[in-house]
């Protein structure tokens, strides 16, 4: 069962994580997290014949990761949710036609690991069923030529820019089990303050965590000293100074916080300009680094706010702004 | 949150880090100066080996082109440009790469709708206003010819 109060859902009966695995490319092996990830694939077209197969080989080895560290097969997980970056979420639809699940494609941009664990654990902990799976991923060169321009074309990046990572994050969510366990979800309002530099995203999206972030401290009555540590998304070096920045201007401060897009890379030494991003930057950071830390008890409760920038190429070409999003889960190592 | 639009712009315009605009100078002075004398030298040595002036100098922007096509085909241009910004971006070899990049990219999409289509994608525009500039400035020089020569 569960409790709405506010904006948060929090869960009576809370749902557990048993199984996580993420799978990085080459660019994620060089980072500081390299040793953290259940699996690298420096061939980063997985053997496949374009980007777009390569991201779903991704996300399927992610899948069989989790699965089988969670001691289950494809026929247990009751719910699939799943996203990506590509147009019309087709990396997932591609993994999924090959597994028989139900399964709801979702876009929430960089906030895609923390919507599909939102909705899994609201699934598994209503009661809906017993096993939800959430699974994310990014894929550089697939989304370089989506949002930028081709691989070969010689362009210089802004310092602002961030960089799309390589990686699939999945996660499976289940009525019974141990640590770590989801606590409550935030889902977030969308906030827009009128940034349309594609190329600043963090900027763009900062507001929304900022959002989500006050509206689950007024729910829940809690402060950022409760925990262990608090994570962003990509927000990126631009967009974490931000967020810190306008939570200093509401009268809260993060002693705490990391935002998983300066964790994933070494921003100066790989010359990934304000760091990284995509939906597979924060499922990574997540499956690689938060959920072990939380499972083996170093740190008991996180909190994991994914941020997203909600344009197309399209609406960027069109002058529009940039819309943020971000969506919070309490991940905890007691019930 | 009490922030609004406009305070938001400005602490976004303090917190992004600017282009280091010296450094980015030096690296395209150097990268496209080069470039350019790298032309100078294929020139001189056609007209050495016996070729007209036109002549030398339409081959000169022939091999450029495909030392361009052939370093980006490498990827070897698009890492020299993230350094040398407009060094590599300017010269006739930024066109190149600027066609031979989509064309490369775009493969997987199909001969007709891929290559064919997106070879021009990031060039067409060059084209399209280049060639809009050069007819504007032809009727003005006609007009100037009529009027002032």
């Amino acid at each position: 069962m569960s409790l709405k109060k506010g904006d948060t859902i929090f869960f009576e009966n809370c749902p557990s994580i048993t199984g996580f695995a993420t799978v990085g490319g080459k660019k994620e092996s060089e980072g500081p997290l390299a040793e953290e990830f259940d699996c690298i694939c420096v061939d980063t077209r997985m053997g496949e014949e374009c980007w777009e197969k390569a991201e779903s080989a991704y996300q399927r080895s992610a899948v069989e990761k989790a699965l089988n560290k969670a001691g289950i097969t494809l026929g247990d997980i009751d719910y699939l949710f799943a996203g990506d970056l590509q147009n019309q979420c087709t990396a997932s639809a591609y993994t999924v036609r090959d597994l028989d699940v139900q399964f709801a494609g979702l876009y929430g941009a960089c906030s895609t690991m923390a919507e599909s664990l939102s909705l899994a654990s609201s699934f598994v902990g209503s009661g809906i069923c017993n096993r939800a799976m959430a699974l994310t991923s990014s894929h550089f060169c697939a989304a370089e030529r989506t949002f930028r321009t081709p691989l070969e074309y010689g362009g210089q990046r802004t310092p602002t820019a961030q960089w799309t990572v390589t990686a699939a994050g999945a996660v499976v969510v289940s009525a019974q089990g141990g640590a770590p366990y989801v606590k409550s979800v935030t889902l977030g309002h969308i906030r827009d303050f009128g940034i349309i530099d594609i190329n600043n995203m963090g900027a763009a999206m900062a507001p929304a965590a900022a959002e989500t972030i006050l509206r689950y401290f007024a729910d829940s009555g809690k402060k950022p000293i409760d925990f262990d540590h608090i994570y962003t998304g990509d927000l990126g070096l631009v967009g974490s100074t931000l967020l810190q920045e306008i939570l200093k201007q509401e009268g809260v401060t993060l002693p705490n916080y990391s935002d998983c897009g300066m964790l994933i890379y070494d921003r100066l030494r790989q010359d990934v300009g304000a760091g990284g991003s995509g939906c597979g930057c924060s499922a990574a950071v997540l499956c690689a680094h938060i959920l072990p830390e939380v499972q083996s008890g170093v740190m008991k409760n996180v909190l994991f706010v994914a941020t997203g920038a909600l344009m197309s190429p399209v609406t960027f070409m069109q002058g529009e702004s940039i819309p943020g999003i971000a969506h919070l889960v309490h991940i905890s190592s007691q019930k | 949150m009490k922030l609004t639009k406009e305070e938001y712009q400005q602490m976004t315009t303090e917190a992004s880090p600017k282009s280091q605009v010296v450094r980015d100078c030096i690296w395209a002075f150097c990268v496209g100066g080069g470039i350019c004398l790298l032309g100078e030298v294929l020139k001189y040595f056609y007209c050495k080996w016996g070729l007209t002036l036109t002549d030398a100098g339409t081959l000169t922007s022939a091999t450029l082109i495909a030392l361009s096509a052939i370093c980006t085909m490498f990827g070897w241009y698009q890492k020299l440009a993230t350094k040398a910004g407009a060094g590599t971006l300017v010269p006739i070899t930024g066109f190149a790469n600027a066609v031979v990049s989509p064309a490369i990219e775009f493969k997987t999409e199909g001969y007709i709708t891929g290559v064919g289509a997106k070879m021009f994608v990031i060039a067409g525009p060059v084209i399209v206003y280049g060639m809009l500039a050069s007819v504007a400035w032809g009727i003005i020089w006609y007009f100037w010819r009529i009027l002032f020569a």
